[in-house]
């Protein structure tokens, strides 16, 4: 039997942006003569502030461990150079195509919730192949710990293996988060209440683990 | 057009089952009455530990009853030991420094109030805010088993300094796995702090009511939000120092110990790391983590005293951008805790001209606290009392900083007593009466009942003699050469200086007593206490303009409409001598934040 998916009925002020500044926001404000009618009525979603404030602590974090590796390398004459695992640059185009997948699906998922329905339309397909190509990511981290494993070079062998362990093995952990991430999204795309904004923010954490992969990997290359 | 607002915090109902309303509770003021009472029990702890502490150095072979209890081998016959007089000092610190001046004035009174302070109807991430009262449970638990297991806590401070805390067991009791446990705590701790910065941030920017744009936030959402903010870049350092520290330990790496070094005669298998790193890292989280502890409290003690003053301060955009540049300056000024580590002194230079700069923010919010109340007619409360105190312990303190921030002093006055009556008046007395203020304060609307204003009083006037007597010594014990976290004295040059260490042990034992005193009004006024009105302090912002306590959606489902800042008392041509943040009511323009 078929059934005919109903439309979501969509609250048009939540619509796309550009909105104008909320009432709270920047001088939009209750006039002195209290003609309230003027002061529009809208707030801008904290989950789009809330992914920034999680973008801002891992970056801090990443400082952190990148100060670290600069300090212990000009602390003492142990420093043996460490050659890349070589499935590290196919993690990267794995990353970066994961991230390419990504906007392919956002802007699939935005048509399907604003309402249309086609059958070529697959919103959640993309979604998934970024949540495959994520997790291929991941294990192919494991194939480089592996590779590493099999020179004899663990994480206590030297500084160089240890900072490769631990700064891929810290980022591998916040992609799985971002798995995780990715698990909820489809999961309320499921059931048709997925929100612009939980999409954005998710796309925002997925995208920054492309461009940090990047940067470690930069690193890893040039100091280790 | 009302959903808008209503959809953009996480929409959750009343809750109805008993797990959902008092123990995993989505409701901001539920958790922060959860982190009120976290920091009660932790600053209990860190009480009884100053006492055992305090005691030791008054009276070294003492034998204290029941410490056997808590340790046999650091405590045999109850006399202690110095490693674990050095073990108490840690957790002492720890638990003080952690689970009460970073849980209570922040993430408890701002749990509370954020939402109800910017019209909205809870934290938009309800959930989030939920694991990050229990996850720092989790830390608070976890550090405490640290006493149980193994040979005892860690004794490396609060601080935990490399080599000591990094190369294991061989260093002495608890550095083996009381390290280990007291880093795994820590980062967690870190973890739910992160949580609780993820929920602030967008409640005050996004969340802020019709009418509310932010030089209309009260001064503590103010103070919220800066801190907020430190805690979010702070933290996330702290985490990664942990990690490598853990690591240090379970996996043998050598992150922070050198190579070749000997200890108890043992030549250790480590390699090539950086002791320095690890101070670095800490100093980097260390130094905003102080301002932290202490800018939430400026920003209550601010509302405290407008509106028992009943006019507003001399500049609410100073004061403002004066917590504002010690946020930000609190990042540059980290080495001043390192002028004697080893580093290059030139470096010294660069952290001791910020840290002198940082006295100046400093002094203006003091300064504007204090002016503001010029012609004002104080209503003389236990809370406007200890905002007073405030006032003068920090400031007392902070005189003492001056000194310590020039390396040329600092160098005689490192490690000394002197830094430890420094950070006591700055952090353990003025944070902790920023608290007194805030508790007393709002105490009515959190829980719906009246402290008892004669036990304030008391309570405020002998532990504001007490608090003088216990630190102000310790400044002539630190010029005189006596060297902190020491557990005992034998000098020669000490045995004069003894008589002032038991002064001072007296008066710390008189002042922990007196504690009780609150902790009786507390316990009695939240069952017995005379049931609260809305607004008994007669305040302006939003937190009066609802029942005490506020019903479960703060504003009983009205969308709070906001028309002009939070401190209109005095307002010429009105009829009261205040006007509310909601009420439209018209005030002068010029006198307005806009």
């Amino acid at each position: 039997m078929a059934t005919t998916v109903v439309p979501p009925k969509l609250n048009v002020r939540r619509s796309p942006e550009p909105v104008p500044p909320g009432n709270g926001g920047f001088r939009n404000l209750v006039p002195n003569d209290g003609k309230l009618p003027v002061v529009q009525e809208y707030a801008p979603v904290p989950s789009k502030t809330g992914i920034w404030v999680v973008l801002a602590a891992i970056s801090m974090s990443f400082a952190a461990f990148t100060s670290a590796l600069v300090v212990r390398q000009g602390a003492s004459l142990d420093w043996h150079h460490l050659v890349l695992p070589p499935v590290l640059y196919f993690n990267t185009l794995v990353l970066l195509v994961s991230s390419v997948s990504l906007e392919l699906a956002r802007r699939r998922v935005a048509v399907f919730m604003g309402g249309e329905r086609t059958s070529d339309l697959n919103p959640a397909l993309w979604l998934y192949v970024t949540a495959f190509l994520g997790s291929v990511f991941v294990v192919g981290q494991y194939a480089a710990w592996l590779d590493l494993r099999s020179q004899g070079l663990y994480l206590a062998t030297n500084p160089n293996s240890s900072f490769f362990y631990l700064l891929t093995a810290v980022h591998a952990i916040h992609v799985i988060g971002g798995l995780v991430g990715l698990v909820y999204v489809l999961g309320k795309l499921r059931k048709t209440v997925l929100r612009r904004s939980t999409l954005d923010s998710f796309s925002y954490y997925w995208h920054f683990m492309g461009i940090l992969w990047v940067y470690l990997l930069l690193l890893l290359w040039m100091k280790l | 057009m009302s959903d808008t607002t209503a959809h953009a915090a996480a929409h959750h109902g009343p809750p109805t089952t008993f797990i959902r309303k008092h123990v995993f509770s989505l409701d901001h003021k539920v958790i922060g009455k959860q982190y009120y009472m976290l920091g009660l029990a932790a600053v209990i702890i860190g009480m009884v530990l100053s006492w055992l502490m305090r005691i030791h150095l008054a009276w070294t072979n003492f034998a204290i009853p029941g410490l056997h209890l808590l340790s046999a081998t650091g405590a045999p016959g109850n006399v202690m030991t110095p490693e674990y007089y050095l073990q108490l000092m840690t957790m002492h610190a720890t638990f003080m420094v952690f689970f009460v001046l970073t849980v209570a004035p922040f993430a408890a009174f701002g749990n509370f109030f954020i939402p109800i302070h910017t019209g909205a109807e809870d934290m938009p991430f309800p959930h989030f805010n939920m694991m990050s009262f229990w996850t720092t449970f989790v830390a608070f638990c976890v550090m405490l088993l640290s006493f149980f297991i193994g040979d005892g806590p860690t004794l490396g401070g609060w601080t935990q300094y490399a080599p000591l805390s990094a190369v294991g067991s061989v260093a002495g009791p608890g550095q083996g796995a009381g390290v280990v446990i007291w880093a795994t705590s820590i980062a967690i701790f870190c973890v739910g702090q992160l949580f609780g910065a993820l929920n602030f941030i967008p409640n005050i920017l996004d969340l802020r009511c019709k009418g509310l744009s932010m030089w209309r936030l009260p001064l503590p959402t103010w103070a919220w939000f800066i801190t907020s903010c430190m805690g979010l870049t702070s933290f996330s350092v702290l985490l990664p120092a942990c990690i490598l520290l853990i690591l240090d330990h379970v996996a043998g790496t050598s992150f922070f110990v050198a190579s070749n070094l000997v200890m108890n005669d043992q030549v250790l298998p480590h390699s090539g790391g950086s002791t320095l790193l690890w101070q670095h890292l800490f100093w980097f989280f260390g130094h905003p983590e102080v301002y932290i502890a202490i800018v939430p409290g400026m920003g209550i003690i601010s509302h405290v005293l407008i509106t028992s003053a009943r006019k507003p301060l001399l500049s609410h955009r100073v004061m403002v951008y004066s917590m504002g540049a010690l946020a930000v300056l609190s990042y540059m000024v980290y080495g001043h805790h390192m002028f004697v580590s080893g580093m290059n002194p030139f470096s010294s230079i660069l952290f001791s001209f910020p840290t002198l700069m940082i006295t100046i923010p400093s002094t203006i919010i003091v300064l504007i606290a204090l002016g503001s109340l010029y012609g004002a007619r104080l209503r003389i409360t236990s809370a406007s009392l200890f905002a007073l105190g405030f006032i003068s312990v920090f400031i007392t303190g902070g005189v003492s900083g001056f000194f310590l921030a020039q390396p040329s002093i600092q160098i005689l006055l490192h490690a000394t007593y002197f830094v430890v009556a420094h950070f006591h008046f700055t952090m353990a007395i003025a944070a902790v009466f920023g608290i007194f203020s805030g508790t007393y304060f709002w105490f009515p609307k959190m829980w719906g009942r009246m402290m008892n204003e004669t036990l304030g009083k008391i309570h405020f006037w002998c532990t504001f003699v007490g608090v003088y007597c216990i630190f102000m010594p310790m400044h002539y014990l630190g010029m005189a050469g006596n060297v902190r976290r020491y557990s005992s004295f034998p000098a020669d040059y000490m045995q004069p200086l003894v008589g002032v260490h038991q002064f001072i042990t007296i008066a710390a034992l008189f002042t922990g007593a007196v504690q009780f005193i609150f902790i009786y009004n507390f316990i009695y006024s939240r069952f017995k206490g005379e049931p609260a009105p809305d607004n008994p302090w007669e305040g302006t912002s939003l937190e009066w303009s609802t029942s005490s306590p506020p019903p479960w959606d703060n504003f009983g489902g009205r969308h709070m409409v906001v028309y002009h800042d939070p401190y209109q008392y005095g307002v010429q041509g009105s009829k009261g001598d205040y006007v509310m943040q909601d009420s439209p009511e018209k005030v002068d323009p010029a006198h307005d934040e806009p």
